[in-house]
């Protein structure tokens, strides 16, 4: 325990109140450590506000999902008209449900920009791995929440797509019927399923997602920020030991992402007063009809920010699962002739393919479908070690592996675009390559990221004074 | 160097990609509902006189409140006279006094409800939910295939009959057998105009504008806050552009002793 401090003779009440809560509470010193005091490199550029823009968004989705608690019925005969009432009879309760549905698609646009930007710069390299971890888990549980939340207002779309997605688990072997009929408390999607949906979004979920986040910042101040050189700036350091290349939080990055927070606000804004539909992609029109369970929609999309990933389930078909087992065939036959493993290694490896190839071509495709679709998202936990790569950032990286990330990012936006769309023989090819180079991209890192000519990383970063 | 290789391959997928989509429904292409009616009062006041007149016998608003027509610029004195039937008050939302079972034995289906009706029938890439409205209500002509003796070019096979006929008259639509462009030595049926068979109590283009007050009504049924919303958004916009302004200069003070 600290002891007791005074404070100096003729200190303003503000000054005396301060010392005795720091007296109790760790106030000054949690507010040093984490903003006046934290050193943060000096050369970030706009790829590092959207951390601060997700926390942004996130307070704005719990202040705006109190509201509409107040006012919605989590009742399958009362959900869709509790919210035409928020939009029409609660006093600016338009405003507050423009503010959560915008905010939801808000949230996925700078949690990817987010991503990207660690991605690109190699935020998650050691010593961040955990920073990384936790914002994985931050993702998923963001996928959660946004998927049930989706059901709250029991359109069409709510409705379907809950249906279409809790019936992926039922493909599961074995466990996936019981499974579905857990996570629906029903044969179909009903009133329990929109009771347990509620409950989780509304506090289950939520609770995890600040614990995550609570744990992702501690994280990221214990081993400090990567910055776009990827150079750690507190290897260089100045007399009173602070690093060379950063600069306080505060007032620095506070004033700075204040800045940004208010170019955010009036993007943000602009779409929530003026296209709050989002051209159809925000708030689906087929979600202004109430849910029928007897009237399957023609054509079911998910919302926007899960397109990716539905791309990818329908676009593992049997074809697709031949495609995948003779590309496993391969890895093995490689590994067995090139990879240098010993007798029994080698064995282990034969075995390991033809179980693996029997049941690809055991289970049903939608069930390889679920896989893909989930190892999708599960595969950015091994990103940190997957990478190979001599350096951090993309700056400093041969230029093809630029052309890398390009291909990359491109077949994800079109695997985005091709989810939202009817399903078309074209875009079941360009989906299925697309599902490949994502695959590739990741399960191929430690090859291709240490190949090519490296630039030499310069001892401190780069910076043009303002 | 990354931004033209990115905008490269977003050039070659740009020309793959409308092939994968071109392959989707097209249907009846809509017409453009004249958007200038939503800032028209008396236009969506004549709406909503035409959809309580009209729609209203068969079809709720259930999540609508007569009062919230204020809106518009109707008294409560005005909706009590001229909008509501029998028993019902001005607090009240707009039900159908028709019984969805015997709509149902009538129609086939029961009428949807149309508080939203506008909002949910906009498609991606086709149109808003009023063109589509506007469309449906400019396109009924004589069926003596269907059950009701009616049918629709925005909506073929349409279970509701012309409610607006007295006003449109009767129209007979000539089709015309062309050649199907998807398949050889087929042919295929393509809309060739409208005949009118008796005439109805407004010409052309009173009908046209009367179909454009319903459209009207109907859309800023589907949220009565949208003039608000927007004229909000506004002052919120002019607000931030100015807080950007005063957090840029303020950012680039703290910046300028950062060497």
């Amino acid at each position: 325990m600290a002891e007791m401090q005074t404070a100096p003779a003729g200190a303003g009440a503000g000054r005396r109140l301060l010392t005795w809560v720091d007296n109790r509470f760790p106030l000054s010193k949690l507010f040093n450590e984490h903003m006046a005091q934290y050193y943060a490199p000096k050369n970030f550029n706009i790829w590092y506000v959207f951390g601060s823009l997700a926390l942004l968004v996130l307070v704005n989705q719990i202040l705006t999902g109190i509201f509409l608690t107040m006012h919605y019925k989590p009742d399958a005969a009362k959900a869709f008209e509790s919210v035409e009432y928020i939009m029409r009879d609660v006093p600016w309760g338009w405003l507050v449900r423009y503010m959560h549905s915008t905010g939801a698609s808000a949230f996925f646009i700078v949690v990817y920009l987010h991503m990207w930007r660690g991605l690109i710069y190699g935020s998650y390299r050691r010593p961040r791995e955990l920073v990384w971890l936790f914002g994985c888990a931050i993702f998923l549980c963001l996928m959660a929440e946004a998927f049930m939340g989706y059901l709250l207002p029991w359109g069409q779309m709510s409705y379907w797509g809950a249906q279409v997605i809790v019936n992926l688990f039922s493909a599961i072997p074995f466990i996936g019927p019981d499974l579905a009929l857990l996570i629906r408390g029903d044969y179909v999607v009903g009133d329990a399923t929109l009771n347990r949906f509620f409950s989780f979004h509304v506090i289950a979920v939520p609770l995890v997602l600040l614990g995550l986040v609570v744990a992702h910042v501690i994280a990221l101040h214990e081993v400090g920020s990567n910055n776009p050189d990827g150079v750690e700036i507190k290897e260089k350091k100045d007399a009173n030991g602070n690093p060379l290349d950063g600069i306080p939080f505060h007032p620095y990055y506070t004033v700075h992402d204040i800045y940004a927070v208010s170019v955010f606000l009036f993007i943000f804004s602009a779409v929530l007063f003026f296209a709050p539909e989002g051209g159809g992609y925000f708030l689906e029109f087929n979600n202004f009809i109430e849910a029928n369970p007897l009237k399957t929609p023609l054509h079911i999309a998910p919302v926007w920010y899960f397109t990716p990933y539905y791309s990818m389930l329908r676009a593992t078909t049997d074809i697709m699962v031949n495609i995948l087992a003779g590309i496993l065939a391969i890895a093995a036959v490689l590994a067995i002739l090139r990879g240098g493993f010993r007798a029994a290694g080698k064995i282990a490896i034969a075995v390991a393919a033809i179980v693996a190839v029997f049941l690809l071509k055991t289970f049903d495709a939608k069930f390889w479908g679920v896989v893909i679709m989930g190892g999708a998202v599960l595969i950015l936990f091994f990103l940190p070690w997957l990478d190979h790569s001599p350096v951090k950032s993309i700056r400093y990286r041969p230029g093809w592996h630029r052309i890398v990330y390009g291909v990359f990012l491109v077949f994800f936006l079109a695997l985005g675009y091709l989810g939202s769309q009817p399903p078309s023989p074209t875009g079941n090819y360009v989906s299925q390559l697309g599902t490949l180079v994502y695959f590739g991209f990741f399960l191929l890192m430690p090859w291709w990221s240490r190949l090519g000519l490296f630039k030499p990383v310069p001892d401190r970063v780069t910076f043009a004074s303002h | 160097m990354m931004k033209t290789i990115l905008l490269r391959l977003l050039l070659v997928l740009g020309c793959a990609l409308p092939l994968a989509s071109s392959a989707a429904e097209a249907g009846y292409p809509w017409d453009h509902f004249p958007a200038a009616k939503m800032n028209d009062m008396p236009a969506l006041q004549n709406g909503a006189r035409i959809f309580t007149n009209y729609c209203l016998g068969c079809h709720s608003a259930s999540y609508m409140r007569y009062n919230r027509l204020h809106d518009i610029g109707l008294t409560d004195e005005q909706i009590k006279k001229n909008l509501l039937f029998g028993t019902n008050k001005v607090g009240d939302t707009m039900k159908t006094p028709l019984d969805p079972r015997e709509a149902k034995d009538w129609f086939g289906t029961a009428p949807p409800d149309l508080s939203v009706i506008a909002r949910s029938r906009a498609e991606v890439g086709k149109g808003s939910g009023a063109d589509y409205l506007y469309t449906l209500w400019r396109t009924f002509y004589r069926d003596d295939a269907r059950p009701t003796g009616w049918n629709n070019l925005a909506f073929p096979d349409i279970a509701m009959p012309h409610a607006l006929w007295q006003l449109q008259g009767e129209r007979r639509a000539k089709f015309i057998e062309v050649k199907d462009p998807h398949e050889e030595g087929k042919t295929t049926r393509r809309f060739a105009g409208f005949e009118q068979i008796t005439p109805g109590t407004l010409d052309d283009q009173q009908y046209d504008a009367a179909v454009a007050d319903l459209v009207a009504y109907l859309q800023w049924m589907g949220e009565p806050a949208q003039a608000t919303r927007v004229r909000v958004g506004v002052g919120v916009l002019v607000f931030l552009g100015l807080l950007i302004v005063i957090t840029w200069r303020l950012s680039s003070a703290y910046w300028r002793s950062v060497h």
